[in-house]
């Protein structure tokens, strides 16, 4: 009973596990190109509750630091891989990426 | 009472997090999926108060519901008429991937439950750490800002290029 109420590093790390095997399960077995957009972003959460749990638990900024320029990171990615689905969609007429099989047009 | 209210606040928000997370991986509708993915960020960036980082919760906030979830969201409404049955999403690789993600968790969380547990630090981060965050940015960390700053303007341009309307293709065809 004492560990489930005060809140530690497992209680973290176990909510990040949850969310990484969930991103990677919607990058390994889904096949519209958004949603797979969408799992990677709830893997770069769980990589980002990993830093923060750390750095409160370690007293340093690093992970606040690092969990700033991933935010930034995932921006950037999250604008050019949208414009790159846009391009399939144009091209192929749709964004199920197991269609998507020339590089030529 | 008093000493209940912190646990019960988290595992409610950490509920939150993880449910909408596995109703964004298996919903089959594209929008659902996109709407219960505002809230797996707003969870997260709860997640982020308990970690006492509330300025990234705050640019959790502002970056991905404000901008990553619309971005999604106007990926959705491009590449998907609303009528169509295209909306929802097949999957492949289900067995594979269902037995990956069960044993992925398995074995992370035994490593994580048995592995001799972790030891904090003697000092923790305390309250806010807005101040510190401008003077480790204006300091130690100058460098990796500035890179980040062009890369993020790079990508931005980049973005935009890639995905402009091409009047030269139009007329070759």
């Amino acid at each position: 009973m004492e560990q489930f109420l005060s809140i530690g590093v497992n209680h973290f790390l176990t909510i990040s596990v949850l969310l990484f095997s969930l991103g990677m399960f919607a990058v390994m077995t889904r096949k519209n190109a958004i949603v797979i957009l969408m799992g990677v972003e709830l893997i770069l959460n769980a990589a980002n509750i990993n830093f923060l749990t750390f750095s409160k638990y370690n007293g340093g900024m690093e992970g606040v630091m690092f969990s700033l320029f991933v935010i930034v990171l995932a921006a950037a990615e999250a604008a050019v891989a949208l414009a790159i689905v846009i391009n399939i969609f144009k091209t192929f007429k749709t964004v199920d990426v197991s269609s998507v099989d020339t590089m030529k047009e | 009472m008093n000493e209940l209210t912190i646990p019960i606040i988290f595992y409610i928000f950490a509920a939150v997090t993880v449910l909408s997370a596995a109703f964004v991986v298996f919903s089959k509708n594209v929008i659902y999926s996109a709407f219960s993915l505002l809230f797996t960020f707003f969870g997260v960036a709860a997640l982020y108060v308990f970690l006492s980082a509330d300025f990234i919760a705050v640019t959790q906030v502002v970056v991905y519901v404000g901008g990553i979830l619309v971005l999604l969201l106007f990926g959705v409404m491009f590449t998907n008429t609303i009528m169509s049955t295209e909306l929802k999403a097949d999957v492949i690789h289900a067995l594979p991937g269902t037995l990956l993600l069960l044993l992925m968790i398995a074995a992370m969380l035994f490593t994580f439950y048995t592995g001799g547990g972790w030891m904090p630090g003697l000092v923790q981060l305390q309250g806010s750490v807005v101040e510190s965050i401008g003077l480790e940015t204006m300091s130690r960390y100058m460098l990796p800002f500035e890179m980040v700053s062009i890369v993020l303007l790079v990508a931005l341009i980049g973005a935009a290029y890639l995905a402009r309307y091409d009047k030269a293709h139009k007329k070759e065809q």
